[in-house]
């Protein structure tokens, strides 16, 4: 099916400037469109810890929303360097996060866990030397 | 108890949203992690932290929280201040340290934002 709205945004690899922009659009895309309370905020938490991850973690990337009747879909792509262990990175409190992302606060390791939790429906494909792809899906009503 | 009320107690200052003192607060959080705010915080609440990056706004964005208190004098620059105004946060300063602010705050009734923690293993 072809969604009611698609929004796409460049991620780019330690741009600690930007970061959080494009979820603060998806946000107020979403808040347009007229999804609100729960499920809203849900997206946005999810949004910005997958950008985050984006910026810290990945060679660059890219942030996609796709909203359809019943539900709003994140698709988080990026070109590498692909995460070796996936057991080991959805575990509360495992990070490879560097100096400059935990001194701005992030680097907790629990970007993946709470994407996992916020969402309805989660799926986390990763090859080592090509990248990693999220989807992410949120119910409405 | 409302913001005015805890700028009062924290002799602090209005960096932002002086219009909306009179804002209720019932709860509080203090972290310097945002990564374990946008974990465990799922309320709109308060957030007291000694972190003045862009983040800490944007976080308090992505949470819809009502109010920042930036401890130990620290005041953000002007760009992160208007982004606040921008999304209606109120942003205060304070001279007390994050663990005195979060004292006096709780003395004045705020209480912490419930968060269920299990350990493993405890006993039910
Ligand atoms: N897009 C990605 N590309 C490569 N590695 C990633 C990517 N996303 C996550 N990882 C790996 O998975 C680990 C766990 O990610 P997670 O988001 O849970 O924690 P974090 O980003 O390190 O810290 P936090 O999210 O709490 O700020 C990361 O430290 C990193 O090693
Ligand atoms: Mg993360």
């Amino acid at each position: 099916m072809e969604p009611m709205y698609t929004g796409s945004y460049q991620v780019a690899k330690d741009d600690y400037t930007s970061a959080g922009h494009a979820s603060a659009d998806i946000k107020r895309q979403l808040k347009q469109i007229g999804v609100s309370g729960d499920v809203l905020r849900r997206v946005a938490v999810a949004s910005y810890e997958v950008e985050l991850n984006l910026v810290i973690h990945s060679l660059g990337g890219e942030l996609t929303l796709n909203v359809y009747p019943d539900c709003v879909q994140l698709v988080s792509s990026d070109v590498g360097p692909g995460i070796p262990d996936l057991n080991m990175a959805m575990k509360e409190g495992y990070s490879t996060a560097s100096e400059m992302a935990r001194s701005m606060g992030f680097g907790a390791g629990m970007g993946l866990p709470n994407m996992k939790r916020n969402a309805d429906d989660f799926n986390i494909e990763s090859t080592v030397g090509v990248g990693t792809t999220i989807t992410m899906g949120f119910h409405l009503r | 108890m409302t913001i005015a009320d805890m700028v009062a107690v924290l002799n602090a200052k209005v960096l932002v949203g002086g219009d909306k003192l009179d804002t209720p607060v019932y709860t509080a959080c203090c972290s310097d992690l945002m990564s374990d705010v946008l974990a465990f915080v799922d309320e709109k609440t308060v957030l007291i932290t000694g972190l003045t990056n862009p983040h800490v706004v944007r976080t308090s964005e992505m949470l819809d929280l009502k109010c920042l208190v930036f401890a130990r004098g620290k005041i953000p620059t002007d760009d992160i201040l208007q982004s606040a105004d921008d999304q209606g946060l109120v942003v205060l300063a304070t001279k007390l340290t994050a663990f005195s602010a979060c004292g006096v705050l709780y003395e004045m009734g705020l209480r912490g934002v419930p968060v269920p923690v299990q350990w493993d293993q405890e006993d039910k």
